[in-house]
């Protein structure tokens, strides 16, 4: 059902708003909300709170790996700042090409699904799926048959290296271009499926109206069309961007150990196979700071309400 | 549609109850939305609340509804107290603005809800009866997004009379149909109310609706009634400014009381005499304000003779409705008068005529001398 | 005009295509009569399908991987709609410090989580297994449950509660009838996302699982030894059950809808 603003309308507005901000008092809230709240505490801000804590450990002298006491170290810091800033921009770098990749390839996939085949139910419902069904195929596994499909010896490297757009010893897998091939390829559905929920809403008469008005597709895509899934694509760049930041399976699949190696890959292995838990968890409070810098500067500049 | 409403409604006549509210008030946070508001409604009427969005007729008919709490005051339904009963205890039932209907039930289970709830064995066999009424019993299976916006209303309009509850309350329902519908609605509302017996709460902005529909409206004006009554007596004797103007259109002139003879106030209006029945008057003295209806004054080129009730000035504006014909007068000292005549013989009078306006002395009604003229003129 | 008529559709259409190349993949592959290692084509084989279980803990792994699923959903979707009910419904204090709560999990990239996660748990003294995957997958589905269901609940109008209410409905009646099954079909899509999710995940399931094998981290372990055809199978299985499912989902809605037009 479309909307027009009659004057009863509006009133209908109004005191929906006024209904709602009657919230009620009592203790039933607080029953609903305790539960997950004290899982959240525990199980999110206390362990958050471990990390810091554990990002200050000091190695005492003569201690066995892994062994740390509690301390101030804030010099942790300074190490594994000096030692991975290298790993650190370049994850930012990876994450923010495949969020403009995805958003690229994304949009007119959202755009398809959610405008133009609004008339097709059916087929329409199937896109949707297979948007969200490639996540039971295991992401690790399609990652791997990336590798497959990109190796050396395969169909698409042959190719290419037969048109010399890839000269003959080039390689596809293990580089720069693999990794951020893969991120982007991952993080797509969560790059769609926020902007399909807008464009969802979107009322394709406002681009007649607008067409109507002289304004020309591309001009009525710039003013109306974008405008309008802006909280969308907002959600979606900080869905795929912050997950693709952290990520280091594509790194790990993908890349080589030169120049592909991103954070995520540095704190799992000063966790497992160094044993330095204060390096890593210096870096994971680092990687998480700078993140919600980046994403608070984002939601300052851009920032809707939307997905609060 | 009126005319085979009988044979489908049960032999019985359930008939209403009386709605009382003593005193009511309703503070929000920042503004009293409703002042101490008596009102008396006899079982059986329509009533009409008719005001200005905002002047506190929805938070009334909320409170009514148990959906909203009184600050102060009571409210008694049939004699006994409902103010601190919930909503799902009160016998009242309500047809919301929205229809607020359940979109995930068919149109049968949106009206057998209430009966459900109360339990009742025939729900199913009462709620397609009552469809049967509103003429949509082949649409029972379907849900409510897939029926036009009349056929939601009377869905909404089934859902709640199927309860036979003992005042139903009308949240504007018919503020989303348009022009046609609505007078089509209102006067199924009003035959369904005359059959069913039922008291009739009518929330509405729409005079012309409140005075079609009801045999009482109250007029209703930030947060207060200001005047209550028949539809033709509200309208022939409003007795403040915001009903003069609010009902209907009215012509108010400021003047002062010279002199009384015979039932009659005489009262000097920018040097002119106007007659004025003393009862048609708030008060008898000193500074008032006269008013008299647009279609009461006659217009003419040549005056009338009379000494007093005439007053002469220039046409400024002539506007053609089909029926009749609307002139606005500018009068040197007292301002702009309206009135119209009937289209039949030739146009008395066109713009920059000077021309005669004059009216029975029976028609003027006087209010009180310290009131707004433009109170309730609607923008 | 022209153009843009044809362009989203063949942006579109591959942009899909490129989702779906390395599932073909993975599907073409689960034939490959692969013996040890499933990198090139050795030949067409029903064997792999016959006898899924065939190579040694994928199916194990997949069994886990689905009780982790089901237990941190339903956790995840219980807690979260109740969260998402109360904060749009009831007044508290510390509102804002609640939302930050619930947002931030969702800012926080996945090795951070797993890594504060063990760090927690480290200090705790538990040992890594089924019960710490389970709490760690329930913290960040929680959070996108209670975003999705609470945008669902404040979209929801509230006159159909009052006119519940008015139709003799206690408020948990109201509750039951109108406002549940209002708010289902947002509760079943954030449980399915957080099903998906938790299915899929494999950095957070690293970091917290010990020695307990979930199939994302058997295929990821694997991946250096050469992933057997059997993963391909389960992978390509699950891919087809989930696109079942939700297609004969849609299609039964839409002859429903159908039916209902023509009545």
């Amino acid at each position: 059902m479309t909307q027009t603003i009659t004057k009863s309308g509006l009133s209908d507005l109004r005191s929906k708003d006024e209904i709602r901000a009657e919230r009620r008092k009592g203790r039933t809230g607080v029953y609903l909300v305790a539960p997950g709240l004290l899982v959240l505490a525990l199980f999110f801000a206390l362990p958050v709170v471990v990390l810091l804590a554990m990002s200050l450990y000091v190695k005492p002298p003569g201690a066995e790996i892994g062994e740390f006491v509690p301390g101030f170290e804030i010099g942790n810091y300074a190490t594994v700042l000096s030692a991975y800033w290298p790993e650190l921009l370049r994850s930012f770098g990876f994450a923010l090409i495949a969020t403009v990749l995805a958003l690229l390839i994304g949009f007119p996939m959202a755009y398809l699904v959610a405008v133009r085949l609004r008339e097709k139910p059916l087929l329409q419902g199937i896109l949707l799926v297979l948007l969200i069904a490639p996540f039971f195929s295991s992401f690790i596994l399609r990652t791997q048959a990336w590798k497959q499909i990109l190796a050396d010896e395969g169909f698409i490297a042959q190719t290419l290296k037969f048109v010399a757009i890839l000269p003959a010893d080039g390689h596809l897998t293990a580089t720069p271009f693999a990794v951020v091939a893969g991120l982007t390829y991952n993080f797509l559905p969560f790059m769609v499926l926020p902007i399909y929920a807008n464009l969802g809403r979107l009322d394709t008469r406002l681009l007649e109206a607008a067409g109507d008005l002289y304004a020309s597709p591309v001009n009525s895509f710039a003013k109306i069309t974008l405008p309008m899934s802006a909280p969308g694509i907002f959600a979606g760049t900080l869905l795929t961007f912050i997950p693709a930041a952290g990520d280091y399976v594509n790194a790990a699949l993908l890349g080589n150990n030169r120049n592909t190696t991103m954070i995520g890959q540095v704190i799992d292995s000063r966790f497992f196979k160094v044993i330095d838990y204060p390096g890593a968890a210096a870096l994971s409070f680092i990687l998480m700071l700078s993140i919600l810098i980046l994403v608070t500067i984002y939601i300052r500049r851009f920032g809707t309400k939307e997905l609060m | 549609m009126n005319a085979n409403l009988a044979p489908t409604l049960p032999a019985t006549r359930t008939s209403g109850a009386d709605l009382e509210l003593r005193a009511v008030t309703k503070r929000f946070a920042e503004f009293v939305a409703v002042k101490e508001l008596d009102l008396l409604v006899p079982s059986g009427t329509f009533f009409a609340l008719l005001g200005p969005s905002g002047c506190g007729k929805s938070t009334t008919l909320r409170m009514i509804a148990g959906l909203e709490a009184p600050s102060e005051g009571s409210i008694s339904i049939g004699g006994a107290d409902v103010t601190s009963l919930p909503s799902h205890k009160r016998p009242v039932n309500t047809v919301f603005q929205s229809y607020a209907l359940f979109p995930h039930m068919s149109v049968r289970e949106n009206v057998a809800f209430g009966l459900k709830r109360k339990k009742d064995p025939e729900a199913m066999a009462k709620a397609q009866a009552g469809l049967d009424m509103v003429e949509l019993a082949h649409l029972a299976n379907r849900k409510p997004a897939q029926l036009s916006g009349g056929q939601q209303q009377r869905v909404a309009l089934a859902r709640a009379l199927v309860n036979r509850p003992q005042v139903l309350l009308l949240d504007e329902p018919l503020g989303a149909l348009d022009m046609k519908l609505r007078r089509q609605m209102q006067l199924e509302l009003k035959t369904i109310q005359t059959e069913v017996g039922l008291t009739f709460i009518h929330v509405t902005h729409d005079q012309e609706e409140a005075m079609t529909m009801a045999d009482v409206v109250a007029v209703m004006n930030e947060g207060r009634i200001e005047q209550m009554g028949p539809p033709r007596e509200l309208y022939e004797l409003p007795r403040t400014a915001f009903v003069a103007n609010f009902l209907g259109k009215s012509n108010l002139m400021r003047g002062e009381v010279t002199g009384q003879r015979a039932g009659l106030l005489e009262v000097d209006v920018a040097g002119r005499s106007v007659l004025l029945p003393e009862e048609r008057a708030v008060q008898a003295s000193g500074q008032v304000v006269v008013g008299v209806r647009p279609e009461k004054i006659t217009i003419d080129r040549s005056s009338s003779g009379a000494a007093h009730n005439e007053l002469s000035g220039t046409v400024i504006d002539v506007s053609f409705t089909g029926t009749t014909t609307e002139y606005l007068v500018d009068v040197p000292g007292i301002g702009r008068i309206g009135t119209f005549s009937q289209n039949r013989g030739q146009q008395p009078a066109a713009v920059g005529d000077a021309v005669y306006l004059y009216w029975e002395a029976d028609y003027s009604f006087g209010l009180a001398g310290d009131e707004r003229m433009d109170a309730g003129v609607e923008q | 005009m022209k153009l843009g008529r044809w362009f989203v559709p063949v942006v579109g259409g591959l942009a899909f295509v490129y989702l779906l190349v390395p599932i073909v993949y993975i599907f073409v592959f689960s034939f490959n009569d692969a013996g040890r290692t499933n990198l090139e084509w050795r030949g067409f084989t029903w064997d792999n399908w016959a006898n899924p279980c065939g190579a040694p803990a994928v199916c194990e792994s997949l069994a886990n991987s689905l009780q982790v699923g089901i237990v941190a959903t339903l956790i995840a979707t219980a807690l979260g709609t109740c969260i998402a009910l109360g904060l749009v419904r009831y007044k508290f204090r510390f509102r804002k410090l609640t939302d930050v709560l619930i947002i931030l999990p969702l800012a926080t990239p996945e090795v951070v989580l797993g890594a504060s996660l063990l760090a927690q748990f480290l200090n705790l003294g538990w040992e890594l297994g089924y019960w710490t995957i389970v709490i760690a997958h329930t913290v960040f589905c929680m959070s996108f449950v209670i975003v999705t269901v609470r945008a669902r609940v404040s979209s929801l109008d509230p006159r159909l509660e009052e006119a519940a209410a008015d139709l003799y409905a206690s408020p948990r009646l109201a509750f039951w009838k109108v406002t549940f099954p209002l708010l289902l079909p947002g509760i079943v899509a954030a449980a399915l996302l957080s099903f998906a999710m938790s299915f899929d995940d494999f950095i957070i399931t690293n970091f917290n699982s010990g020695n307990f094998q979930t199939f994302p981290k058997f295929i990821y372990v694997s991946a250096t030894r050469g992933i057997p055809a059997q993963a391909n199978v389960i992978g390509s299985a699950m891919f087809i059950i989930a696109l079942l499912v939700v297609i004969i989902g849609q299609i039964i809605s839409y002859r429903k809808k159908k039916q209902l037009e023509k009545i």
